[in-house]
């Protein structure tokens, strides 16, 4: 795949090596202190952060001034953009705004349901879907182009990515699924959380055969356990996420004190076994409010120095 | 049919309680079939209002009832002409629509609504409505198998389900089907997955309640 944007990451992964991402998100206040801290933590060890969009609808610090603090830490943030809250308007009007301090990675998604947040009454959007959203950056960046169609001066340079979830229903549409999001212009996914490696790799299996893997980069996409009680709760609470009964017993069967560690084992392990997939190009981390652990995940993989690209 | 649901009997009081002549008007149509505000719900409501007057003493209130054919049609709202002044308000047990047809019709009477106006839908059995219809104004359901993401999924998503689709049912609630759930197995049905491949344009929401009141105009049956 050839390299179509400044983006760091498209580059590293295009060079043939596996591309490293993690997440942060954003405060639930205005303090910038909490975003250097974490982004610190992430320095060095992967090769972009997702900047989360107000997650689970609970309100926080918007994305893109979040973005905008990586960037003149000299990071290289993903901007996770949401459909839930924006219409066509402003999500373009955002994306520009990213590209005006020279973000190049955009993370398009649908966003978690209102209900599960803190403003369970409010309206939500959706005049875009993720795809549809992809779809318009694509346009934005590469026909220089508005969805209204007029021309757009310094058109956005971005690095279009979405999610994908191999464990979701229905089955028989997560592969076509895929296929329709990359022929909406996505260039980078990043999956759901992966426990379940056999699922998993028959996903991918089905989508080398259609050629999928050749068109986008498939970030994995792995979480660490803290406690088996965490375990449990992602199995039982989480909706769309593959938890089997083995991985829940070997956290239960851990004594207490040795719980997170065995949580860091078990994700190791997992992106050991996923980096000899055909068609994996890269692990996206995210280690929920434990981002002190990430470096220590990329080198136990064996995922560390990361590459420096110009 | 347009769905609607009983409003709290404590809240239509608060509306009418300085009233001494109301009159509780129940529609024959949707709100009749879904048991929310026909001639049966009128006159249990009419019996709740009494009841109210009566426990405060106010001897000389009066709460009649009447049903209409329709509250959406002027000529079965005409119906009420010659006695609609004798009242100081109309509790309008019809939808929405009906209440403010009447509201319009008779300028200087208060109307106040007596039933939360719910959607469009249907009578999957008795004592239990669901969504179908949101009026877009631009059907798609050729392209989803006869299910309309618009009404049917909680994120209106045109591109398939989202990632909290869990053994058909959707994030928001375990009983609530999964949409793109029913869509797929539905294109399965009728050997037309083939369609689900093809990406949605963006919609054009000119048509629906973003491009401001709607209305239909049909010179061609026009008197």
């Amino acid at each position: 795949m050839s390299v179509k944007t400044p983006s760091k990451m498209e580059k590293i992964m295009a060079a043939g090596h596996l591309g490293v991402t993690s997440e942060c998100g954003p405060p639930r206040g205005s303090d910038p202190e909490v975003i250097k801290e974490k982004a610190e933590l992430l320095k060095g060890c992967v090769d972009a952060i997702n900047v989360t969009d107000n997650q689970t609808s609970v309100v926080r610090t918007s994305s893109l001034a979040t973005c905008i603090h990586l960037k003149l830490m000299g990071l290289e943030p993903i901007l996770q953009m949401v459909t839930r809250d924006r219409n066509r308007i402003a999500l373009q009007s955002d994306v520009l705004g990213a590209a005006s301090f020279d973000i190049h990675n955009i993370l398009c998604l649908s966003g978690d349901h209102q209900s599960f947040g803190d403003h369970p009454q409010g309206q939500n959007v959706h005049d875009l879907d993720s795809m549809q959203l992809a779809w318009a950056v694509r346009k934005m960046r590469d026909e220089g182009t508005f969805l209204g169609g007029n021309e757009i001066k310094r058109p956005p340079e971005m690095f279009v990515g979405a999610a994908a979830n191999p464990f979701a229903d229905p089955f028989e549409i997560r592969v076509p699924r895929l296929a329709k999001k990359i022929e909406a212009g996505v260039e980078f996914i990043q999956t759901q959380c992966i426990y379940n490696i056999d699922k998993f790799e028959e996903w991918v299996r089905q989508a080398r055969d259609r050629g999928l893997t050749e068109k986008c980069y498939i970030m994995a996409g792995v979480t660490p356990f803290k406690s088996a009680g965490m375990a449990k709760y992602m199995k039982n609470r989480v909706p769309g996420m593959d938890v089997p009964d083995d991985v829940v017993k070997r956290m239960s069967d851990t004594p207490k004190g040795k719980q997170s560690e065995e949580g860091l084992n078990i994700c190791v392990e997992t992106i050991q076994r996923l980096k000899e997939v055909e068609g994996v190009a890269g692990f996206h981390i995210m280690a929920i409010e434990w981002e002190e652990k990430v470096s220590e995940i990329v080198e136990r993989a064996g995922l560390l120095p990361r590459p420096e690209i110009n | 049919m347009i769905v609607a649901d009983k409003k709290p009997v404590e809240e239509i009081i608060g509306y009418v309680r300085d009233c001494k002549k109301v009159l509780v008007l129940s529609c024959n149509e949707c709100v009749t079939v879904c048991e929310a505000g026909g001639k049966k719900e009128a006159g249990m409501l009419a019996s709740a209002l009494r009841m109210y007057f009566a426990n405060q003493g106010i001897a000389d209130a009066q709460v009649d009832e009447r049903t209409l054919e329709r509250q959406c049609d002027q000529e079965y709202l005409e119906e009420i002409r010659d006695i609609a002044d004798q009242y100081d308000a109309i509790v309008s047990v019809a939808c929405g629509v009906g209440v403010q047809f009447t509201a319009e019709k008779y300028h200087s009477i208060p109307v106040f609504p007596g039933v939360n106006t719910c959607f469009m839908g249907v009578t999957e059995h008795r004592g239990l409505w669901t969504e179908r219809c949101q009026g877009c104004g631009q059907c798609i359901l050729a392209y989803t198998g006869g299910i309309c993401p618009v009404a049917r999924c909680a994120k209106r998503l045109f591109n398939g389900p989202c990632g909290g689709s869990s053994n058909g049912k959707c994030e928001i609630n375990k009983d609530l089907d999964c949409a793109w759930q029913l869509i797929i197995d539905r294109l399965i049905a009728i050997d037309r997955l083939d369609l689900y491949e093809k990406l949605f344009d963006i919609k054009d929401w000119s048509t629906d309640r973003a491009g401001g009141p709607r209305k239909v105009e049909r010179e061609d049956v026009q008197i």
